[in-house]
């Protein structure tokens, strides 16, 4: 059985920060693995421990910087790895869903996973669509924020729960080949082993570009542009307490015993 | 043309973002010099459509096809419709369930899709206001094309009013059962336990800046020096260090305390939709940029292992 597993980077904003050209400047950026996708890697990584004969790939599309990120993957347990870009994905400001489940597509068809596993969202946009518009572009089965996972690999079904709002989830059966979507919560992401970490540096790691994968850059039909990005006006009035923390905590004191906090 | 707004409903009940879809959906509409429709799928679509006629709205498909949401359903249902009713826009909720079958259907129609719409505006083109990066910026995404798939952020909009006159007109699609490779089994209700935190008058939440699990014990000691409960988002659960039945959020509980004092916890827009009807938020957080601060009736921009201590000290006393 085949897992392909994507993989992203998440972006983190420092505290202070500014906006300039549409883009936040780099050096406000802190790039980790998406927490997300961490999940996705631990679940497939523990199918491979609990079934033979499973191989998994993660793939990725993302400039070179992104392999820190694809050797944690390797490091956690992940087979080998896939990495696609192009100069023409440089100059897009917006890489939307459709764009990169194209290119996962792409890779998937190559690949033909049994099944797929991305996280239900990534850092910077959070759009929490492209694991569900990948199934629609490889005709495969789906099911959307997946925290838990039962996998009959004879039968060829995936038994899940889906995490809806309010505390309730939905129970589903998806037959496989499909895309899950994972959700945070689903198990316990392992910290990479010192050994891992080690192999992970000798792991089949594969750069592609738009041309590799069969994609005509002219094809690419990027639909979505940002035109403006800024720090949104806070809609709140919060009262900002000053000075130092024994002066602060003194009057959050005094305001939560007018509203009739005491022990 | 058409805007065509997609309701949600589940277990018989209609989603209240449902009825905001209709507001947002006149607006464009009326930009775009369209008709507004409205359309349910499965389950009471009578009694749903009943709900769903108010102001504004010019018509309501019905498509009275099995009981609970399906996403094959809905993909293949909407993807007909659109080409009957010759909508230009697809709008629905950006739910779970929202987000389980747009995708797929702005994939079949090779539309593009906008996720999480905060805002909207069609006066020279689709342009859509979204949250990045964790809400810590907003950018307006530019849409190059007539036709789009949108889903819509719930709380941001009214829910449309009065009473319509639409008219009601059931749609019968041509489903391929075949084609459904996924089949609801059950629902399950989680999270309740031993504690009620819906129940607290003075709430404590604990979020990922407290870093380590050993660093919770000052936040009980503050909880019990305050007389109040302990809550937390939802990073502080899935790392199994506190139960499930204190989570508050979208996937947690929904709260409403006297006070809400939210501790190192950023204000992501699923964690803000269970607390924001809290009478009192006050936040606690080093980052000034933090969404918390724009729900906050009270904030201290600073470091919570500082904070916390002095806090607890003062009720100890
Ligand atoms: C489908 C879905 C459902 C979800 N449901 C929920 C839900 O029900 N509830 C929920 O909470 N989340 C939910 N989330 C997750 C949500 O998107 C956020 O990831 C989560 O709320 C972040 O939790 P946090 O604020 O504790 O952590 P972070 O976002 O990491 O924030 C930590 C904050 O602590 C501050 N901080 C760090 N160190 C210190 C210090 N020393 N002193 C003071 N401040 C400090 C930081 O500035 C930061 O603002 C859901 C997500 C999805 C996709």
């Amino acid at each position: 059985m085949k897992i392909l597993v994507t993989v992203s980077e998440s972006v983190d904003v420092d505290d202070d920060f500014e906006v300039s050209e549409m883009a936040i400047d780099e050096r406000y950026l802190t790039y980790d693995l998406n927490e997300w996708d961490d999940y996705a890697i631990e679940e497939a990584v523990q199918i491979g421990e609990e079934i033979d004969d499973v191989e998994v790939v993660t793939v990725t599309i993302g400039p070179e910087r992104t392999e820190e990120v694809i050797r944690q993957a390797l490091a956690k347990g992940a087979d080998r790895a896939v990495r696609v870009w192009d100069d023409a994905l440089e100059e897009a400001s917006v890489l939307d869903p459709a764009t990169k489940a194209r290119l996962v597509a792409a890779v998937a068809r190559e690949e033909e996973p049994d099944l797929v596993l991305t996280g239900v969202q990534s850092g910077d946009y959070s759009f929490g669509a492209t694991g569900v518009a990948l199934a629609a572009e490889m005709d495969y089965e789906w099911a959307a924020v997946v925290n838990n996972l039962d996998l009959d690999a004879e039968a060829g079904v995936a038994s899940v729960h889906r995490e809806l709002e309010g505390g309730v989830e939905e129970l589903s059966d998806v037959e496989l080949p499909a895309v899950l979507t994972i959700q945070t919560g689903i198990n316990d992401p392992r910290y990479a082993s010192l050994r891992g970490i080690r192999q992970a540096q000798s792991k089949p790691l594969d750069v592609k570009t738009l041309g590799d994968v069969g994609v005509d850059a002219d094809d690419l039909r990027l639909s979505l542009s940002l035109s403006s990005l800024y720090e949104p006006e806070t809609e709140g009035e919060a009262t900002l307490l000053e000075g130092g923390p024994d002066e602060t905590a003194g009057e959050l004191a005094e305001l939560l015993r007018e509203r009739g906090v005491d022990a | 043309m058409t805007v065509l707004a997609v309701a949600e409903h589940r277990r018989g009940e209609l989603r209240e973002e449902s009825l905001e879809l209709l507001t947002v959906g006149r607006q464009l509409a009326d930009a775009l010099d369209s008709e507004l429709h409205a359309a349910v799928v499965s389950g009471d679509v009578d009694q749903y459509a009943e709900d769903l006629n108010r102001e504004g709205v010019d018509a309501i498909h019905t498509v009275d096809h099995g009981e609970e949401f399906n996403h094959d359903v809905y993909t293949q249902t909407i993807e007909q419709l659109v080409g009957a009713a010759d909508a230009t826009m697809v709008l629905t909720p950006n739910s779970v369930n929202g987000l389980d079958w747009a995708p797929a259907l702005a994939q079949r129609l090779d539309w593009p899709l906008v996720t999480d719409a905060v805002d909207m505006d069609v006066s020279d083109g689709l342009t859509v206001t979204r949250e990045l990066y964790g809400g810590k910026v907003e950018g307006a995404v530019e849409v190059d094309s007539d036709h789009a798939v949108l889903t819509v952020r719930g709380g941001e909009w009214p829910a449309a009013g009065g009473t319509g006159s639409a008219t009601v007109e059931p749609f019968e699609p041509d489903i391929d059962e075949a084609a459904i490779g996924s089949t609801v089994t059950g629902f399950q209700e989680v999270g309740a336990g031993d504690v009620d935190i819906t129940e607290s008058d003075v709430l404590v939440a604990v979020g990922r800046g407290i870093e380590e699990e050993e660093n919770l014990d000052i936040i009980e000691e503050l909880a019990d020096a305050m007389g109040a409960t302990v809550a937390a988002s939802r990073p502080i659960v899935d790392n199994g260090w506190l139960p499930k039945d204190r989570q508050v959020g979208q996937s947690g509980k929904n709260v409403s305390p006297d006070v809400y004092l939210a501790i190192g916890i950023s204000g992501a827009v699923q964690h803000v939709a269970g607390m924001n009807g809290s009478e009192t938020i006050i936040a606690v957080n080093d980052d000034p940029s933090a969404p918390i601060f724009d729900v906050a009736d009270y904030g201290i921009v600073d470091d919570l292992f500082e904070v916390v201590p002095e806090l607890t000290e003062q009720f100890s006393g």
